[in-house]
């Protein structure tokens, strides 16, 4: 780049390299991230970018390669390094301690002192000028778990300013967020650029990164496949660099001809065992041939929800009818028993505790929930022959790679998980599919194949309840879409109706009616 | 009247004594337990340390030296504990199991060897024990009526590892909820990852959780065969780590609220030890089995009478590694 | 996944287990050697003791058949997640089931009497562990305390019971009388001698056969039966299971009264085969061997058998090597006991990731 102005590098990686056992997660990666700005790293699930980010923050350890940060090579052998060189990192997953208070979250790791009391008032004191400075306002004593996901954020955020980070790692900021505090989010990390700090923003979102970023590095399988400046490069041009082909962003369907009620929910209630009430009275219902979108910032009940109509959650109020009728009492294993008797599917969100086993074989996990079928044996005996001939033919049916029912269930690639999950579900042509995040942590070939299974099964007459964090997911596959907020429904809009800017309003607890101003 | 407060007060006294080697396991499990580290080894962490002490004691005619080496011993276990669940990421509850066993074998064949009398060690002269002590003023007060009984055979005339263990409850509280390090230890039993993107190291916390178990035990041991009993005798814990451990529980890891549910079990035991072949109206003479049994069935009813699992350090059982 | 490096199959299921019990023995040898005997001769009379001779053999087989079946027992609740460390106490009270239907049935015939007494002590043996189950189940009492504390409870429960109530008043020592000669299980010089095969006496007897029976039976419940899957997916995941329309509970409860049953089936062995009569603190402590037998047979029952197999001869040998050796006693078999269920148990993993790495520069030259 001999025609690029020189500008100072906040951090450059030269030949990074890691290998997990088999997995080679970062394949030589070379980057450079120019001080004052942001710079953003794309790439599907797998491709290396939380890796590469770990490394960077002293989680892991890379295998060969050179780390520079303001142009002088460091070793960062622990995040304690990092934090030592000015880099602060917001985890996708918070590294919350969640009975602990706010203060006591950021205290961690830089008490000042064998004791607490001294450390606790200077962290006080600082801490209410930087969230004076930036907006960043939280109670300093509330217990983390009584706090919502956006606030959440805001705490790892003030956690790696209290360390004084000067580069700032962001590891898919948005996922809990509204697009309208996603917007906030963005005037704050480009305050910190006029302020000569550095942001790495990782994402899967490519109007993210074309509307926040400066320059943006693609990634795939690993290795960094494209560099450029954000300004001449598109969302059509990053996707295909991503899964290095074409790929088609939208599921064609044709509208949905709604039929009967299959599905009617009224005012569930549901308090969890901490004592939080999740579901606060929602009333719902969902029709043959339609696909019902339950949108959200993840943590307002969506997921219990879910739960709740499948039958595993015990409810503390309301009732579920399905085809007009009760089911068994819920939060029972007789009620899950039940509901897949009658025709209820379920792709539940947490694949690996609960849609699947993961030390199971893939045929053992093929029959979860179908291991009392006749044809899988006899009598009180279980034929592995069976289940193994049930898996090979699903195993075709849904492009399973490898093709292998012997194989543990967790050695299979996310997407290849979820199709078998998602074959078994509706391997027995249900009247009711509830699907809970069908394409978290699942590659963009497969995410094609999803979407357009889900399709068919509408246009096949069949009821989808489909619960979303992704937007753009609910906005390509519903017909129809609820969305909540704090355990409740904020509203419902149709498909037609239904825009960005007004759900995310709603989202963040907003009437519709007001919502639409 | 002076007859009712000598019984309550010789009855308390002695639920003091048994309370001891409890409560100082218990603080051991608190330690291990809070940083994430299942403890079952605590039993055998403190007959191994039983059997150290008074082997050393014996030799050196130190109750001290003894002291020093149940310590020692008991950490040198803890160490091969974090070595297992640690290092080596193994099942928690599994390496304390084999910790117990070893510990059984190893004393009874150690004292086999080592001193020819059928798996104990030789009694223990006075000198190589720990004596009760007079607190000041003892003679004076103990005239006082009901005050002085309290203070000479209550408070007064235990040894100093009582003294000791009572100072070391209100210590730990202040270690754990006061202290930089308690911070660090309650984070890591918690949320292991948080402490790791901190900038803490969490095996070299949890190992540092682990030596404080193992000292504790260690004093626990002692207190057995060198305060207690004037020997070491085969199996001589008697399942008191588990009920340490069930107090644990009961006390939600918490130091003060675990002090109490010792005592509880250590009234059980003292009021056993009474009650045997003591004619009670309307039941006549309990069994001697069925009074031996009580602290073991109280355990059992305290523990099914209150649901531990929701207040139990969260990532406790669970080794940690960075992929999730 | 760092420490489930993928091994072949022989390294993984031959190998590894070997070095872990290597290390095991290895540590046992230099224990021997610290209380001044040497660990080589040691080895030659215990390995004599357990197996040099017709007799030395029909103990170790003897011993096997506890050991088998309590490994079972803790191999089986493993598989749902659970530790039973209580076979030790629910061997005593199947002891009690036993030594009942022996004492107080035996106007029946043989063929009725004997099968009743089975099932009795599988009866009692499941009833003692199935409380602590319940409790785990409902009410979230860890089952390792629990079922050590009905340990204790079952040594005063039956300490209680023979001395006060079924001890033989004309004989002096706490135990019951004698049971019937038809109510005992046939021994092993019995059955050869039907072949005209000439065995030394031992207490070696039928339950032998109903030790490999049972592991038979877990093998096929485990991983051949819809029962078994339940468990398995309980021992997995409580989520999955209820997900899945499996009552976790239930099945929890279900796994700790087969676990029991399994122990108790020790007390056949004991009870009615080799003692006729019951008596004190005959588990021996054979309960907690168990656990070291579950964990070196990796909990299957193939494994469990083999393992068995080592700790009878272990015992057998090691009364022997009492016998000789003036500094050692039989305890020295409990440090080894608890040196494999460290090695093979909580260390498994700590040659894996080398053995790992030999095999992967092997596989890559």
């Amino acid at each position: 780049m001999a025609g690029a102005p020189a500008r100072e590098l906040a951090l450059e990686l030269v030949g990074i390299d890691k290998r997990f056992g088999a997995v080679h997660a970062n394949r030589a990666v070379d980057l450079s991230v120019a001080k004052g700005s942001i710079h953003g790293i794309v790439g599907e699930n797998g491709a290396g970018k939380s890796t590469l980010m770990g490394i960077v923050y002293g989680y892991y350890a890379a295998d060969a390669g050179t780390i520079r940060v303001d142009g002088s090579d460091v070793r960062i052998a622990s995040s304690q390094d990092a934090i030592a060189a000015g880099i602060g990192m917001v985890h996708q997953h918070f590294m919350l301690v969640e009975n602990f208070t706010v203060l006591e979250n950021v205290l961690l790791g830089a008490e000042g002192g064998a004791l607490l009391k001294k450390g606790e008032a200077d962290a006080r004191a600082s801490l209410g000028k930087l969230m004076a400075d930036y907006g960043l306002e939280v109670d300093l004593d509330a217990k983390i778990e009584a706090l919502d996901v956006g606030t959440q954020q805001r705490v790892e955020i003030l956690k790696a300013l209290y360390r004084g980070a000067r580069i700032l790692i962001l590891d898919e900021p948005t996922a809990v967020l509204t697009p309208q505090e996603a917007d906030a989010l963005f005037r704050l990390l480009d305050t910190w650029r006029s302020q000569g700090r550095t942001v790495i923003l990782i994402t899967h979102k490519l109007r993210e990164i074309l509307a926040a970023t400066d320059r943006v590095t693609v990634m795939r399988q690993g290795a960094v496949v494209a560099t450029r400046d954000t300004s001449a490069t598109s969302q059509e041009e990053l996707a295909e660099l991503m899964v290095g082909r074409r790929v088609q962003l939208r599921v064609a369907k044709d509208a949905a001809v709604a039929g009967a009620e299959v599905l009617r929910g009224e005012g569930l209630r549901y308090v969890d065992a901490r004592g939080v009430e999740r579901l606060r009275g929602v009333s719902l219902d969902v029709r043959a041939g339609e696909i019902v979108g339950i949108a959200g910032v993840s943590g307002n009940g969506q997921s219990e929800l879910l739960e709740a109509l499948a039958g595993l959650l015990p409810l503390n109020g309301g009732e579920i009818f399905y085809k007009g009728e009760k089911l068994a009492p819920p939060g029972t294993a007789a009620a899950s028993r039940a509901a897949r008797l009658h025709g209820i599917a379920h792709v539940p969100e947490d694949r690996h505790r609960m849609g699947m086993v993961v030390g199971y074989s893939a045929a053992e996990s093929t029959i979860l929930g179908y291991h009392s079928d006749d044809e899988l044996g006899f009598g009180p005996l279980l034929s592995n022959r069976a289940a193994t001939a049930r898996t090979t033919r699903l195993m075709g049916a849904y492009d399973v790679r490898p093709a292998a029912p012997a194989l543990r269930s967790g050695n299979f690639s996310g997407g290849n998980q979820q199709k078998i999950v998602l074959g078994r579900e509706i391997d027995r042509d249900p009247e009711l599919l509830l699907i809970g995040q069908p394409t978290r942590g699942v590659d963009i070939g497969a995410i094609e194949f999803i979407h357009r299974r889900l399709v068919a099964l509408r246009d096949a007459g069949k009821a989808i309840l489909l619960v979303s964090c992704e937007l753009d997911e609910i906005l390509g596959l519903a017909d129809r879409i609820l969305v909540m907020f704090d355990g409740r429904i904020v509203g419902e809009l149709a498909r037609a109706a239904a825009d960005e800017r007004t759900l995310g309003l709603m989202m963040a607890g907003i009437e519709p009616a007001a919502a639409a101003q | 009247m002076e007859d009712l407060v000598l019984q309550t007060v010789s009855l308390l006294a002695s639920t003091v004594r048994l309370a001891v080697p409890l409560i100082l396991c218990a603080l051991a499990g608190l330690f291990a337990e809070r940083s994430g580290v299942v403890d079952i080894g605590l039993e055998g962490k403190m007959l191994a340390g039983a059997f150290a002490a008074a082997s050393v004691a014996f030799w050196l005619q130190s109750a001290w030296a003894g002291l020093a080496a149940a310590m020692l011993v008991s950490i040198a276990f803890a160490l091969v504990h974090g070595f297992a669940c640690i290092t080596h990421r193994g099942n928690q509850v599994v390496a304390g199991m084999a910790l117990n066993v070893l510990a059984v074998g190893l004393t009874a064949v150690l004292a086999f060897a080592w001193f020819q009398e059928g798996g104990k060690t030789p009694a223990l002269a006075d000198a190589a024990r720990f004596r009760p002590l007079q607190l000041p003023f003892a003679a004076e007060i103990g005239a006082v009526p009901v005050i002085g009984t309290i203070y000479v055979r209550l408070l007064s005339g235990h040894n100093a590892l009582v003294y000791l263990t009572a100072a070391l409850v209100p210590v730990v509280a202040f270690v754990v909820f006061r202290t930089r390090f308690g911070l660090r230890l309650r984070a890591v039993g918690e949320n292991p990852h948080a402490v790791d993107t901190a900038g803490i190291s969490v095996a070299r916390l949890r190992y540092e959780a682990m030596l404080a178990s193992g000292a504790l035990c260690g004093i626990a041991g002692a207190y057995l065969s060198t305060a207690q009993s004037a020997a070491f005798l085969r199996e001589m814990t008697a399942g008191k780590g588990f009920l340490a451990l069930a107090a644990l529980i009961f006390g939600k890891w918490m130091p003060i609220p675990t002090l109490f549910a010792c005592l509880i079990f250590a009234f059980a035991d003292a009021l056993q030890g009474r009650l045997q072949g003591v004619e009670l109206p309307g039941i006549g003479e309990v069994p001697v089995q069925a009074l031996q049994a009580l602290p073991y069935l109280l355990t059992l009813l305290l523990l099914a009478g209150f649901v531990g699992k929701a207040n139990a350090p969260r990532a406790s059982g669970i080794p940690y590694s960075k992929e999730k | 996944m760092s420490a489930g490096a993928r091994l072949p199959r022989w390294v993984d299921l031959g190998l590894l287990p070997l070095l872990n019990l290597a290390a095991a023995f290895l540590l046992s040898g230099l224990v021997v050697l610290a209380i001044g005997e040497d660990p080589i001769k040691a080895l030659r009379i215990l390995v004599n003791g357990a197996v040099g001779y017709p007799e030395a053999i029909a103990f170790t087989l003897y011993y096997t058949t506890n050991f088998i079946l309590t490994g079972l027992a803790v191999a089986l609740a493993f598989h749902a997640g659970l530790f039973n460390i209580g076979g030790e106490g629910q061997a005593y009270v199947a002891g009690l089931g036993v030594g009942l239907a022996c004492l107080y049935l035996d106007f029946l015939p043989g063929f009725a009497v004997v099968p009743i007494a089975i099932l009795a002590a599988a009866a009692f043996g499941a009833a003692w562990a199935a409380i602590p189950g319940w409790l785990e189940a409902y009410r979230g009492s860890h089952v390792v305390i629990t079922t050590i504390m009905f340990n204790f409870l079952a040594a005063a429960l039956m300490t209680y019971l023979i001395t006060n109530w079924l001890l033989d008043p004309a004989h002096g020592a706490p135990e019951t009388r004698r049971f019937a000669g038809h109510t005992t299980l046939w021994t092993m010089q019995e059955m050869l001698g039907w072949f005209g095969i000439k065995a030394p006496r031992s207490p070696l007897n039928a339950a032998f056969f109903l030790a490999l029976a049972a592991a038979v039976f877990v093998w096929i419940y485990v991983w051949h039966s819809r029962a078994g899957y339940r468990l398995r997916t309980v021992g997995s995941s409580h989520k999955a299971a209820l997900y899945a329309g499996i009552d976790p509970a239930r099945t929890i409860v279900v796994a700790m009264a087969i676990s029991g049953a399994l122990a108790g089936l020790m007390a056949v062995n004991e009870i009615q085969g080799a003692q006729a009569r019951l008596l004190l603190s005959f588990t021996g402590g054979y309960g907690f061997v168990g656990i070291a037998v579950a964990l070196m047979g990796r909990n299957h029952p193939v494994g469990v058998c083999l393992a068995a197999l080592l700790f009878g001869a272990l015992y057998q040998g090691g009364a022997e090597l009492a016998f000789e050796m003036r500094n050692i006693n039989r305890e020295m078999v409990i440090v080894i006991q608890g040196l494999i269920i460290l090695f093979c148990g909580a260390l498994e993993n700590m040659f894996r990731p080398t053995l790992a790495r030999l095999f992967a520069s092997r596989g890559a030259a």
